[in-house]
């Protein structure tokens, strides 16, 4: 498409010419202002008596949805004259392919990466380390969430409970017993993993929409638990003072022990990535495909959906219990506050918009979500503001993430002509 | 048994409060079968319009009753003018995708608009006025029942036999009941299915606001946070009913109101909101359809 013509199908995309795309712009300008008008014009103060008045916020927000609306119905019309081709990928995801695909250009991307990923902590201060270790602590539950979302399609909503039982299982032993970091990292997985199988035993029959509910109902029941049983969790001032991860026995100071605990992290992302992409192309990661594509015809080709769905589970809440037991050691403090819906909803939108099933996309969708409201602290305020906007346009625009998930293709070694390859 | 008849009365409020939201879920559910995660978030904009309005007549020396009233149906103008936006914006471009998509996108949208409101208005606790007078006729009964309680319950009451008429015997509640039942097959009798939608999105936003201006005047009180647990525990009940029908609501939003009250009132405070959700982990379990829902079965 020339110039001209992209300009002239931007500006009049879904209407007859642009006189009427001009008018549909001012209509939604004019209603969103009415919208918008008492909550975000007036602030009153019933007790001083006094009122507020904002109305430069209502030039905004006209200014905004005009121009906003051009946008909106252009994208809208794209993805409809897209519908029918197919999926393009996106320059980002062609590169990353063409990286991928040439074994030269990929083991030394990865050694550039491994040596940055190395060098960081040295070349960096510890505020900067500290953001990144909380950026693979999310990493890690975005790919343990992704294993029950995006490969297996059940929606919880309460992910969040496994990593507090995980946080709490070894912030309570360390407290009571002094039990060691390392000994907990285990165990952590195991109640993870155990807690998975006893919660998804009973809600897995249940389908979409009420599963998202019920667990995060669970997700809800154990952080009002944690609030309320004073007399073990310590309620809502929480536990302090917890041990950080030792190297054999030696005690580390504040940097050390944070540099510390960023190798762990990063071993830690490693194993994940490892496994998760092991368990995808495995007999059990195919089961959750097919049981996310179609349960019925799922279970006609005999696969136990129970079973399959248990496992999910089980193995998501693994990874979930493991960063428990980091975020604890992390932190040196935990109370419930840290275990809200909004950290479920957090971590589900790592997955969703970096792309639901696909490794590199949740990876991607860490980092941004996670490391760019932290470099615009002015930002930070807007931070959940913009994750529900990203959201909803990322569901409306784009519903396979920034990267989606591709299937890995077998394809037969002979050149026999017209191997089908799915 | 004063006790017993203050937790009864106090649980026949609560319950007539998810009532009035849960009517919006059941009747959304119904139609588009989406899980409207934003519908609490409608009560909220409800109850903070309210707030304002109200905050604004008063010091304009408006007369008590006047002030309920307009409050009252600025609420409902913008709620509904919020659910209609709503419903344009992040659950029409959706029509026919996997369903997974609109609920991401609507707890997005329930995420922003919580932000939203945070950021425009506070984060703080504001205080609501009251604005139901108390009557003179209430005075035997004080100890036991306010009268913000009694207008809420006649509210609720009022409403469900309202809307339950609308949709036996008005045009719109017939094309409402003919999409719930067949989508493809009322756009084939010539009903307009995306005006029905909208409707059902503008019917069940103007029930929450009504609900969200009364309960914010009972309690005094509200924050951006409100909608969340209200939304939950009006979702629950719409559950227990059964999602989907419009009497199973008011019965679920019942049930859930008196179990809620008598547990807080005989077993512990402390686990207020651990009843509720027990509550519906448990229907979930057991008896997924709800009280008065249909068992569906699943064609391939």
């Amino acid at each position: 498409m020339n110039h001209q013509g992209f300009l002239s199908f931007f500006l009049t995309a879904g209407c007859d010419n642009f006189a009427q795309a001009f008018k549909r712009s001012l209509v939604a300008a004019v209603w969103f202002v009415f919208l918008t008008f008492p909550i975000m014009v007036i602030r009153v103060n019933t007790i001083e008596k006094t009122v507020h008045w904002h109305w430069e916020r209502m030039g905004y927000i006209a200014v905004a949805v005009f121009f906003g609306s051009f946008i909106w119905r252009w994208l809208l019309a794209r993805k409809e004259l897209k519908k029918d081709e197919s999926k393009e990928e996106t320059r980002v995801e062609s590169l990353l392919t063409r990286v991928q695909s040439h074994p030269i250009l990929k083991y030394s991307a990865l050694v550039i990466l491994a040596g940055m990923a190395a060098v960081f902590p040295k070349v960096f201060d510890l505020y900067q380390t500290n953001i990144m270790i909380s950026c693979l602590l999310y990493i890690v539950l975005g790919l343990g969430l992704n294993i029950v979302v995006g490969l297996a399609g059940l929606l919880d909503l309460g992910f969040v409970a496994f990593y507090a039982v995980g946080a709490y299982a070894y912030a309570l032993t360390n407290m009571h017993w002094g039990i060691n970091f390392w000994y907990m990292l285990p165990v952590g997985a195991l109640l993870g993993a155990l807690l998975g199988v006893l919660l998804g035993f009973p809600v897995l029959r249940l389908k979409g929409d009420y599963l998202a509910i019920v667990t995060l109902g669970f997700g809800e029941i154990i952080r009002l638990v944690l609030e309320n049983w004073g007399d073990v969790t310590m309620g809502p001032s929480g536990i302090s003072s917890i041990d950080r991860p030792a190297l054999f026995g030696i005690e580390l100071g504040v940097i050390g022990s944070t540099h510390y605990m960023y190798y762990i992290m990063i071993g830690l992302m490693i194993l994940t990535i490892f496994s998760v992409n092991r368990l995808q192309n495995s007999r059990i990661g195919r089961a959750w495909l097919a049981l996310r594509e179609d349960e019925i015809a799922c279970q006609a080709m005999g696969i136990d959906k129970m079973k399959t769905k248990l496992m999910a589970f089980a193995l998501g809440a693994t990874w979930a219990g493991m960063a428990g037991v980091i975020f604890a050691a992390k932190t040196t403090f935990i109370n419930p506050a840290s275990f809200t819906f909004w950290e479920s909803a957090i971590i589900l939108s790592i997955v969703v918009i970096g792309g639901m099933g696909s490794i590199r996309g949740v990876i991607a969708g860490a980092v941004i979500l996670i490391l760019v409201p932290e470099y615009l602290r002015d930002f930070a305020e807007f931070r959940m503001l913009l994750f529900g906007a990203i959201m909803v346009l990322v569901m409306v625009f784009r519903p396979q993430g920034l990267i989606s998930a591709k299937r890995k293709i077998y394809k037969y070694k002979t050149n026999t002509a017209g191997a089908p390859n799915e | 048994m004063d006790y017993f008849l203050e937790l009864f009365l106090g649980g026949l409020t609560r319950g007539s409060i998810y009532a009035l939201i849960a009517l919006g879920y059941t009747m959304v559910y119904g139609i588009i079968e989406l899980i409207n995660f934003a519908h609490g978030e409608i009560y909220m904009i409800g109850a903070f319009t309210g707030l304002i309005v109200a905050g604004l007549l008063t010091m304009l020396g408006f007369p008590g009753i006047s002030i309920l009233a307009i409050a009252v149906v600025c609420a409902i103008i913008w709620a509904a003018a919020y659910g209609y936006t709503i419903e344009k914006v992040a659950y029409k471009p959706l029509r026919g995708a996997q369903r997974l998509s609109p609920l991401i996108s609507a707890i997005g949208m329930s995420i922003f608009l919580q932000n939203y409101v945070m950021l425009s208005q506070t984060s703080d606790f504001l205080p609501f006025p009251e604005l139901i007078p108390e009557f003179g006729f209430m005075e035997g009964l004080g100890s036991i029942m306010s009268s913000s309680e009694l207008v809420i319950i006649l509210a609720t009451v009022a409403a469900c036999i309202g809307l339950t008429l609308f949709i036996k015997f008005t045009k719109l509640g017939k094309a409402m009941r003919a999409t719930a039942q067949n989508r493809k097959m009322a756009m084939l009798v010539g009903i307009n299915v995306d005006m029905v939608i909208s409707a059902t999105f503008v019917i069940g936003s103007s029930l929450a606001a009504v609900g969200g201006v009364l309960i914010a005047s009972h309690i005094g009180q509200i924050n951006y946070f409100i909608g969340f647990i209200a939304g939950i525990k009006a979702f629950t009940a719409a559950v227990l009913g059964g999602i989907g029908s419009i009497p199973g609501a008011m019965l679920g939003a019942l049930v859930l109101g008196l179990t809620e009250a008598f547990a807080t009132g005989y077993v512990s405070s402390d686990y207020e909101d651990v009843f509720a959700f027990c509550l519906l982990v448990l229907i979930l379990i057991f008896r997924p359809s709800g009280i008065m829902g249909k068992e569906k079965t699943q064609k391939v």
